[in-house]
């Protein structure tokens, strides 16, 4: 079997049924009124894990952090610690710090003592405190700034800020509520970047809640893709991405073509689909569906390839269509090909050279196909 | 401001006319020889000098300004607190009636307030005096305290409290260290708003005084029914004088503060 890509340095303890898990949230659910934010949800997250919380707004990753954090209390379940409950502690006995996504920065103190708050609060000595502030000053690369109001800080200054001082008190965890938000994109890659080195670096938890799956997927060791108050699926992001378990992760993350069908068949590791699109599809599958059940491929668009003429598998995992329409990316082009029962399949490909003879144009009569370990059968 | 026409000048000087009219024609008079207040007889100030002689009406002076020290500042913790309930506790049994109570006050006609703190006061045996008047202007300012402050906190960001909560205040520090200063400059013009009501409050003071403590405006009627004598149009004229001069630093300092403000956000951005 072919494997997905591991990342970074093999850093897996989820996969070591010996590893300990270091926050396990236990059959969580908060309710508001008759709202249920999140519901009956179990998550376990390691040490030294970079963790995204994945998902639209509303579907509770918010309320979780918030759980996290301490502001909210959940209505029922139990949310560990390094081995210790954190129900009834306050938020200002959790060895956790949280990075807000408007900040939050106190408007009426200097970049300084933003950063020394909590270390005040810890009653730490004066000394000592002068030369964190200055350690994380240097950290966040705002030395010059530590005399400036909120107000007088530009919003990615204001981001670093907030940081540094939530790292100021060297949290055994730190919770990021949709940290890069507020940054304009080309900061915010730049951000992503930054924040994984120091998490690296410092050798922290991270628990991460975003919207953007860009900024999940690059940043994270792992996703949990998050709606209506339960996880959907919590793996790397190349197996979210590459292996989702069921459509709704399939079609939140990045862009599929989903091939419906009923399964005519299975053999040696391969699942034969008669689809509803008009022409049969075999896809490598390592579960087997039941004949007869209906079941669909996810197939992403850059796995599938255009062509004018067909391909020597055809007309299994190929069908023809027209070009309907051509977004050019610079990097790569996107086709939108319109089949024969109306509906359009997206195909993308790498502009790997300058200038092509003859490419392709609107409304030429094109194959697509793509190969049988392209697409996952999905489950449901 | 190009179009001055006819209609507008008109308009500001019959409005402005209106407004002051009669406060320059005091300030004049106040400055008047003769002793007939309707009489030009020539400048002087010798009426100025004559109130620092004049005992009743200094002591008056007193009695007001320790009252509405006194009452603006009761006035304003129990306003700041009333407001800080109604914005954070949205949920809590009988809100409704509890900010109705608060803000009655607010429309309710001083002669209503003034006699039912009379009742009260008489029901349970409270000697009237300077106690029963501060606490009858704690009770009508209060309200107006509230407003001031609850407008502010309603803009307020309460994450920033989270956020000290989440660094290990307490709520009791977080309110100290954090939301008090935010909303500071709310308190104190509630606070500025309680004791100029206070100072210039005649009828609910009239009701609920008692022998020995006389305000200032109460001195100033009683007066002026015996007639109008150069005298009292001095006192208003300084009375004149310390409310422009407050006003006008007030908004001195505003006006700079935020061309400060613009001018580092600008600084800011240009270095981004």
């Amino acid at each position: 079997m072919k494997s997905l890509g591991s990342i970074r340095r093999s850093f897996a303890p989820w996969a070591d049924p010996a590893s300990k898990p270091f926050i396990s949230v236990k059959n969580v659910t908060k309710r508001f009124g008759d709202f249920t934010a999140v519901d009956d949800l179990s998550l376990d997250i390691y040490t030294r894990e970079f963790f995204a919380l994945l998902g639209a707004s509303g579907c509770g990753k918010s309320t979780l952090l918030r759980m996290l954090a301490g502001f909210e209390q959940p209505t029922s379940g139990e949310i560990i610690l390094d081995g210790q409950s954190l129900a009834g502690i306050p938020p200002y006995r959790r060895p956790v710090n949280m990075m807000f996504q408007s900040y939050a920065l106190f408007p009426h103190m200097t970049v300084e003592n933003n950063i020394a708050f909590g270390l005040k609060q810890d009653g730490m000595p004066k000394a000592d405190i002068a030369a964190r502030v200055q350690q994380m000053l240097k950290l966040v690369k705002l030395e010059k700034f530590s005399q400036r109001k909120p107000h007088q800080l530009s919003g990615g200054q204001r981001q670093r800020v907030a940081l540094a001082r939530s790292l100021a008190k060297r949290p055994k965890v730190l919770l990021l509520d949709e940290p890069l938000g507020a940054l304009d994109k080309k900061l915010r890659e730049e951000t992503q970047f930054e924040l994984m080195d120091l998490q690296q670096e410092l050798g922290l938890t991270f628990v991460v809640v975003t919207h953007d799956q860009e900024e999940a997927m690059t940043m994270a060791d792992r996703i949990a893709v998050m709606s209506h108050g339960k996880v959907i699926q919590v793996a790397t992001p190349a197996e979210i991405y590459e292996a989702p378990n069921s459509r709704f992760v399939a079609d939140f993350i990045g862009d599929v073509n989903i091939f419906e069908g009923a399964v005519s068949g299975a053999e040696g590791g391969y699942v034969r689909l008669e689809g509803t699109n008009g022409f049969p599809i075999r896809m490598a599958s390592p579960e087997t569906p039941a004949t007869g059940g209906k079941s669909a491929v996810a197939v992403r668009p850059e796995k599938i390839r255009v062509s004018r003429q067909p391909p020597a598998h055809a007309p299994v995992n190929a069908v023809q269509g027209e070009i309907w329409d051509i977004g050019y990316l610079g990097d790569m082009t996107v086709f939108h090909v319109r089949l024969k029962d109306g509906r359009v399949i997206k195909a993308s490909s790498l502009n790997a050279v300058r200038a092509v003879e003859d490419p392709l144009g609107y409304d030429q009569e094109v194959w697509v196909s793509f190969g049988e370990d392209a697409g996952v059968v999905l489950k449901d | 401001m190009g179009n001055w026409s006819r209609f507008n000048i008109a308009s500001i000087v019959l409005g402005f006319g209106f407004l002051y009219l009669p406060i320059v024609l005091l300030v004049i008079f106040s400055f008047n020889e003769s002793k007939l207040v309707t009489v030009w007889a020539g400048f002087s100030t010798k009426w100025y000098t004559q109130l620092w002689h004049n005992q009743a009406l200094l002591d008056a002076a007193w009695v007001t300004i320790r009252v509405a020290l006194i009452s603006a500042t009761c006035a304003t913790v129990l306003g700041t607190l009333a407001a800080l309930a109604l914005v954070r506790y949205t949920r809590f049994r009988g809100r409704m009636l509890f900010s109705g109570m608060v803000y009655a006050p607010l429309v309710m006609p001083e002669v209503i307030t003034g006699l039912s703190l009379l009742l009260l006061f008489v029901a349970i045996g409270l000697d009237r005096g300077f106690w029963t008047i501060t606490l009858a202007h704690i009770t009508f300012t209060m309200c107006f305290v509230a407003v001031v402050v609850q407008s502010r906190l309603l803009s307020f960001d309460q994450s920033i409290e989270e956020a000290a909560l989440d660094l290990g205040a307490t709520p009791v520090r977080t309110f100290f260290a954090i939301t008090l200063p935010v909303i500071a400059p709310a308190v104190f013009s509630g606070w500025v708003l309680a004791f100029t009501l206070s100072l210039d409050d005649l009828v609910i003071s009239s009701f609920t005084t008692g022998p020995g403590a006389t305000t200032l405006p109460m001195k100033i009627y009683s007066q002026v029914r015996l007639g109008v004598t150069p005298e009292i149009n001095a006192i208003c004229t300084i009375l004149i004088g310390v409310v422009a001069i407050g006003v006008v630093v007030a908004s001195i300092v505003t006006k700079q503060r935020e061309a400060q403000r613009e001018r580092d956000e600008r600084a800011a951005f240009a270095q981004s």
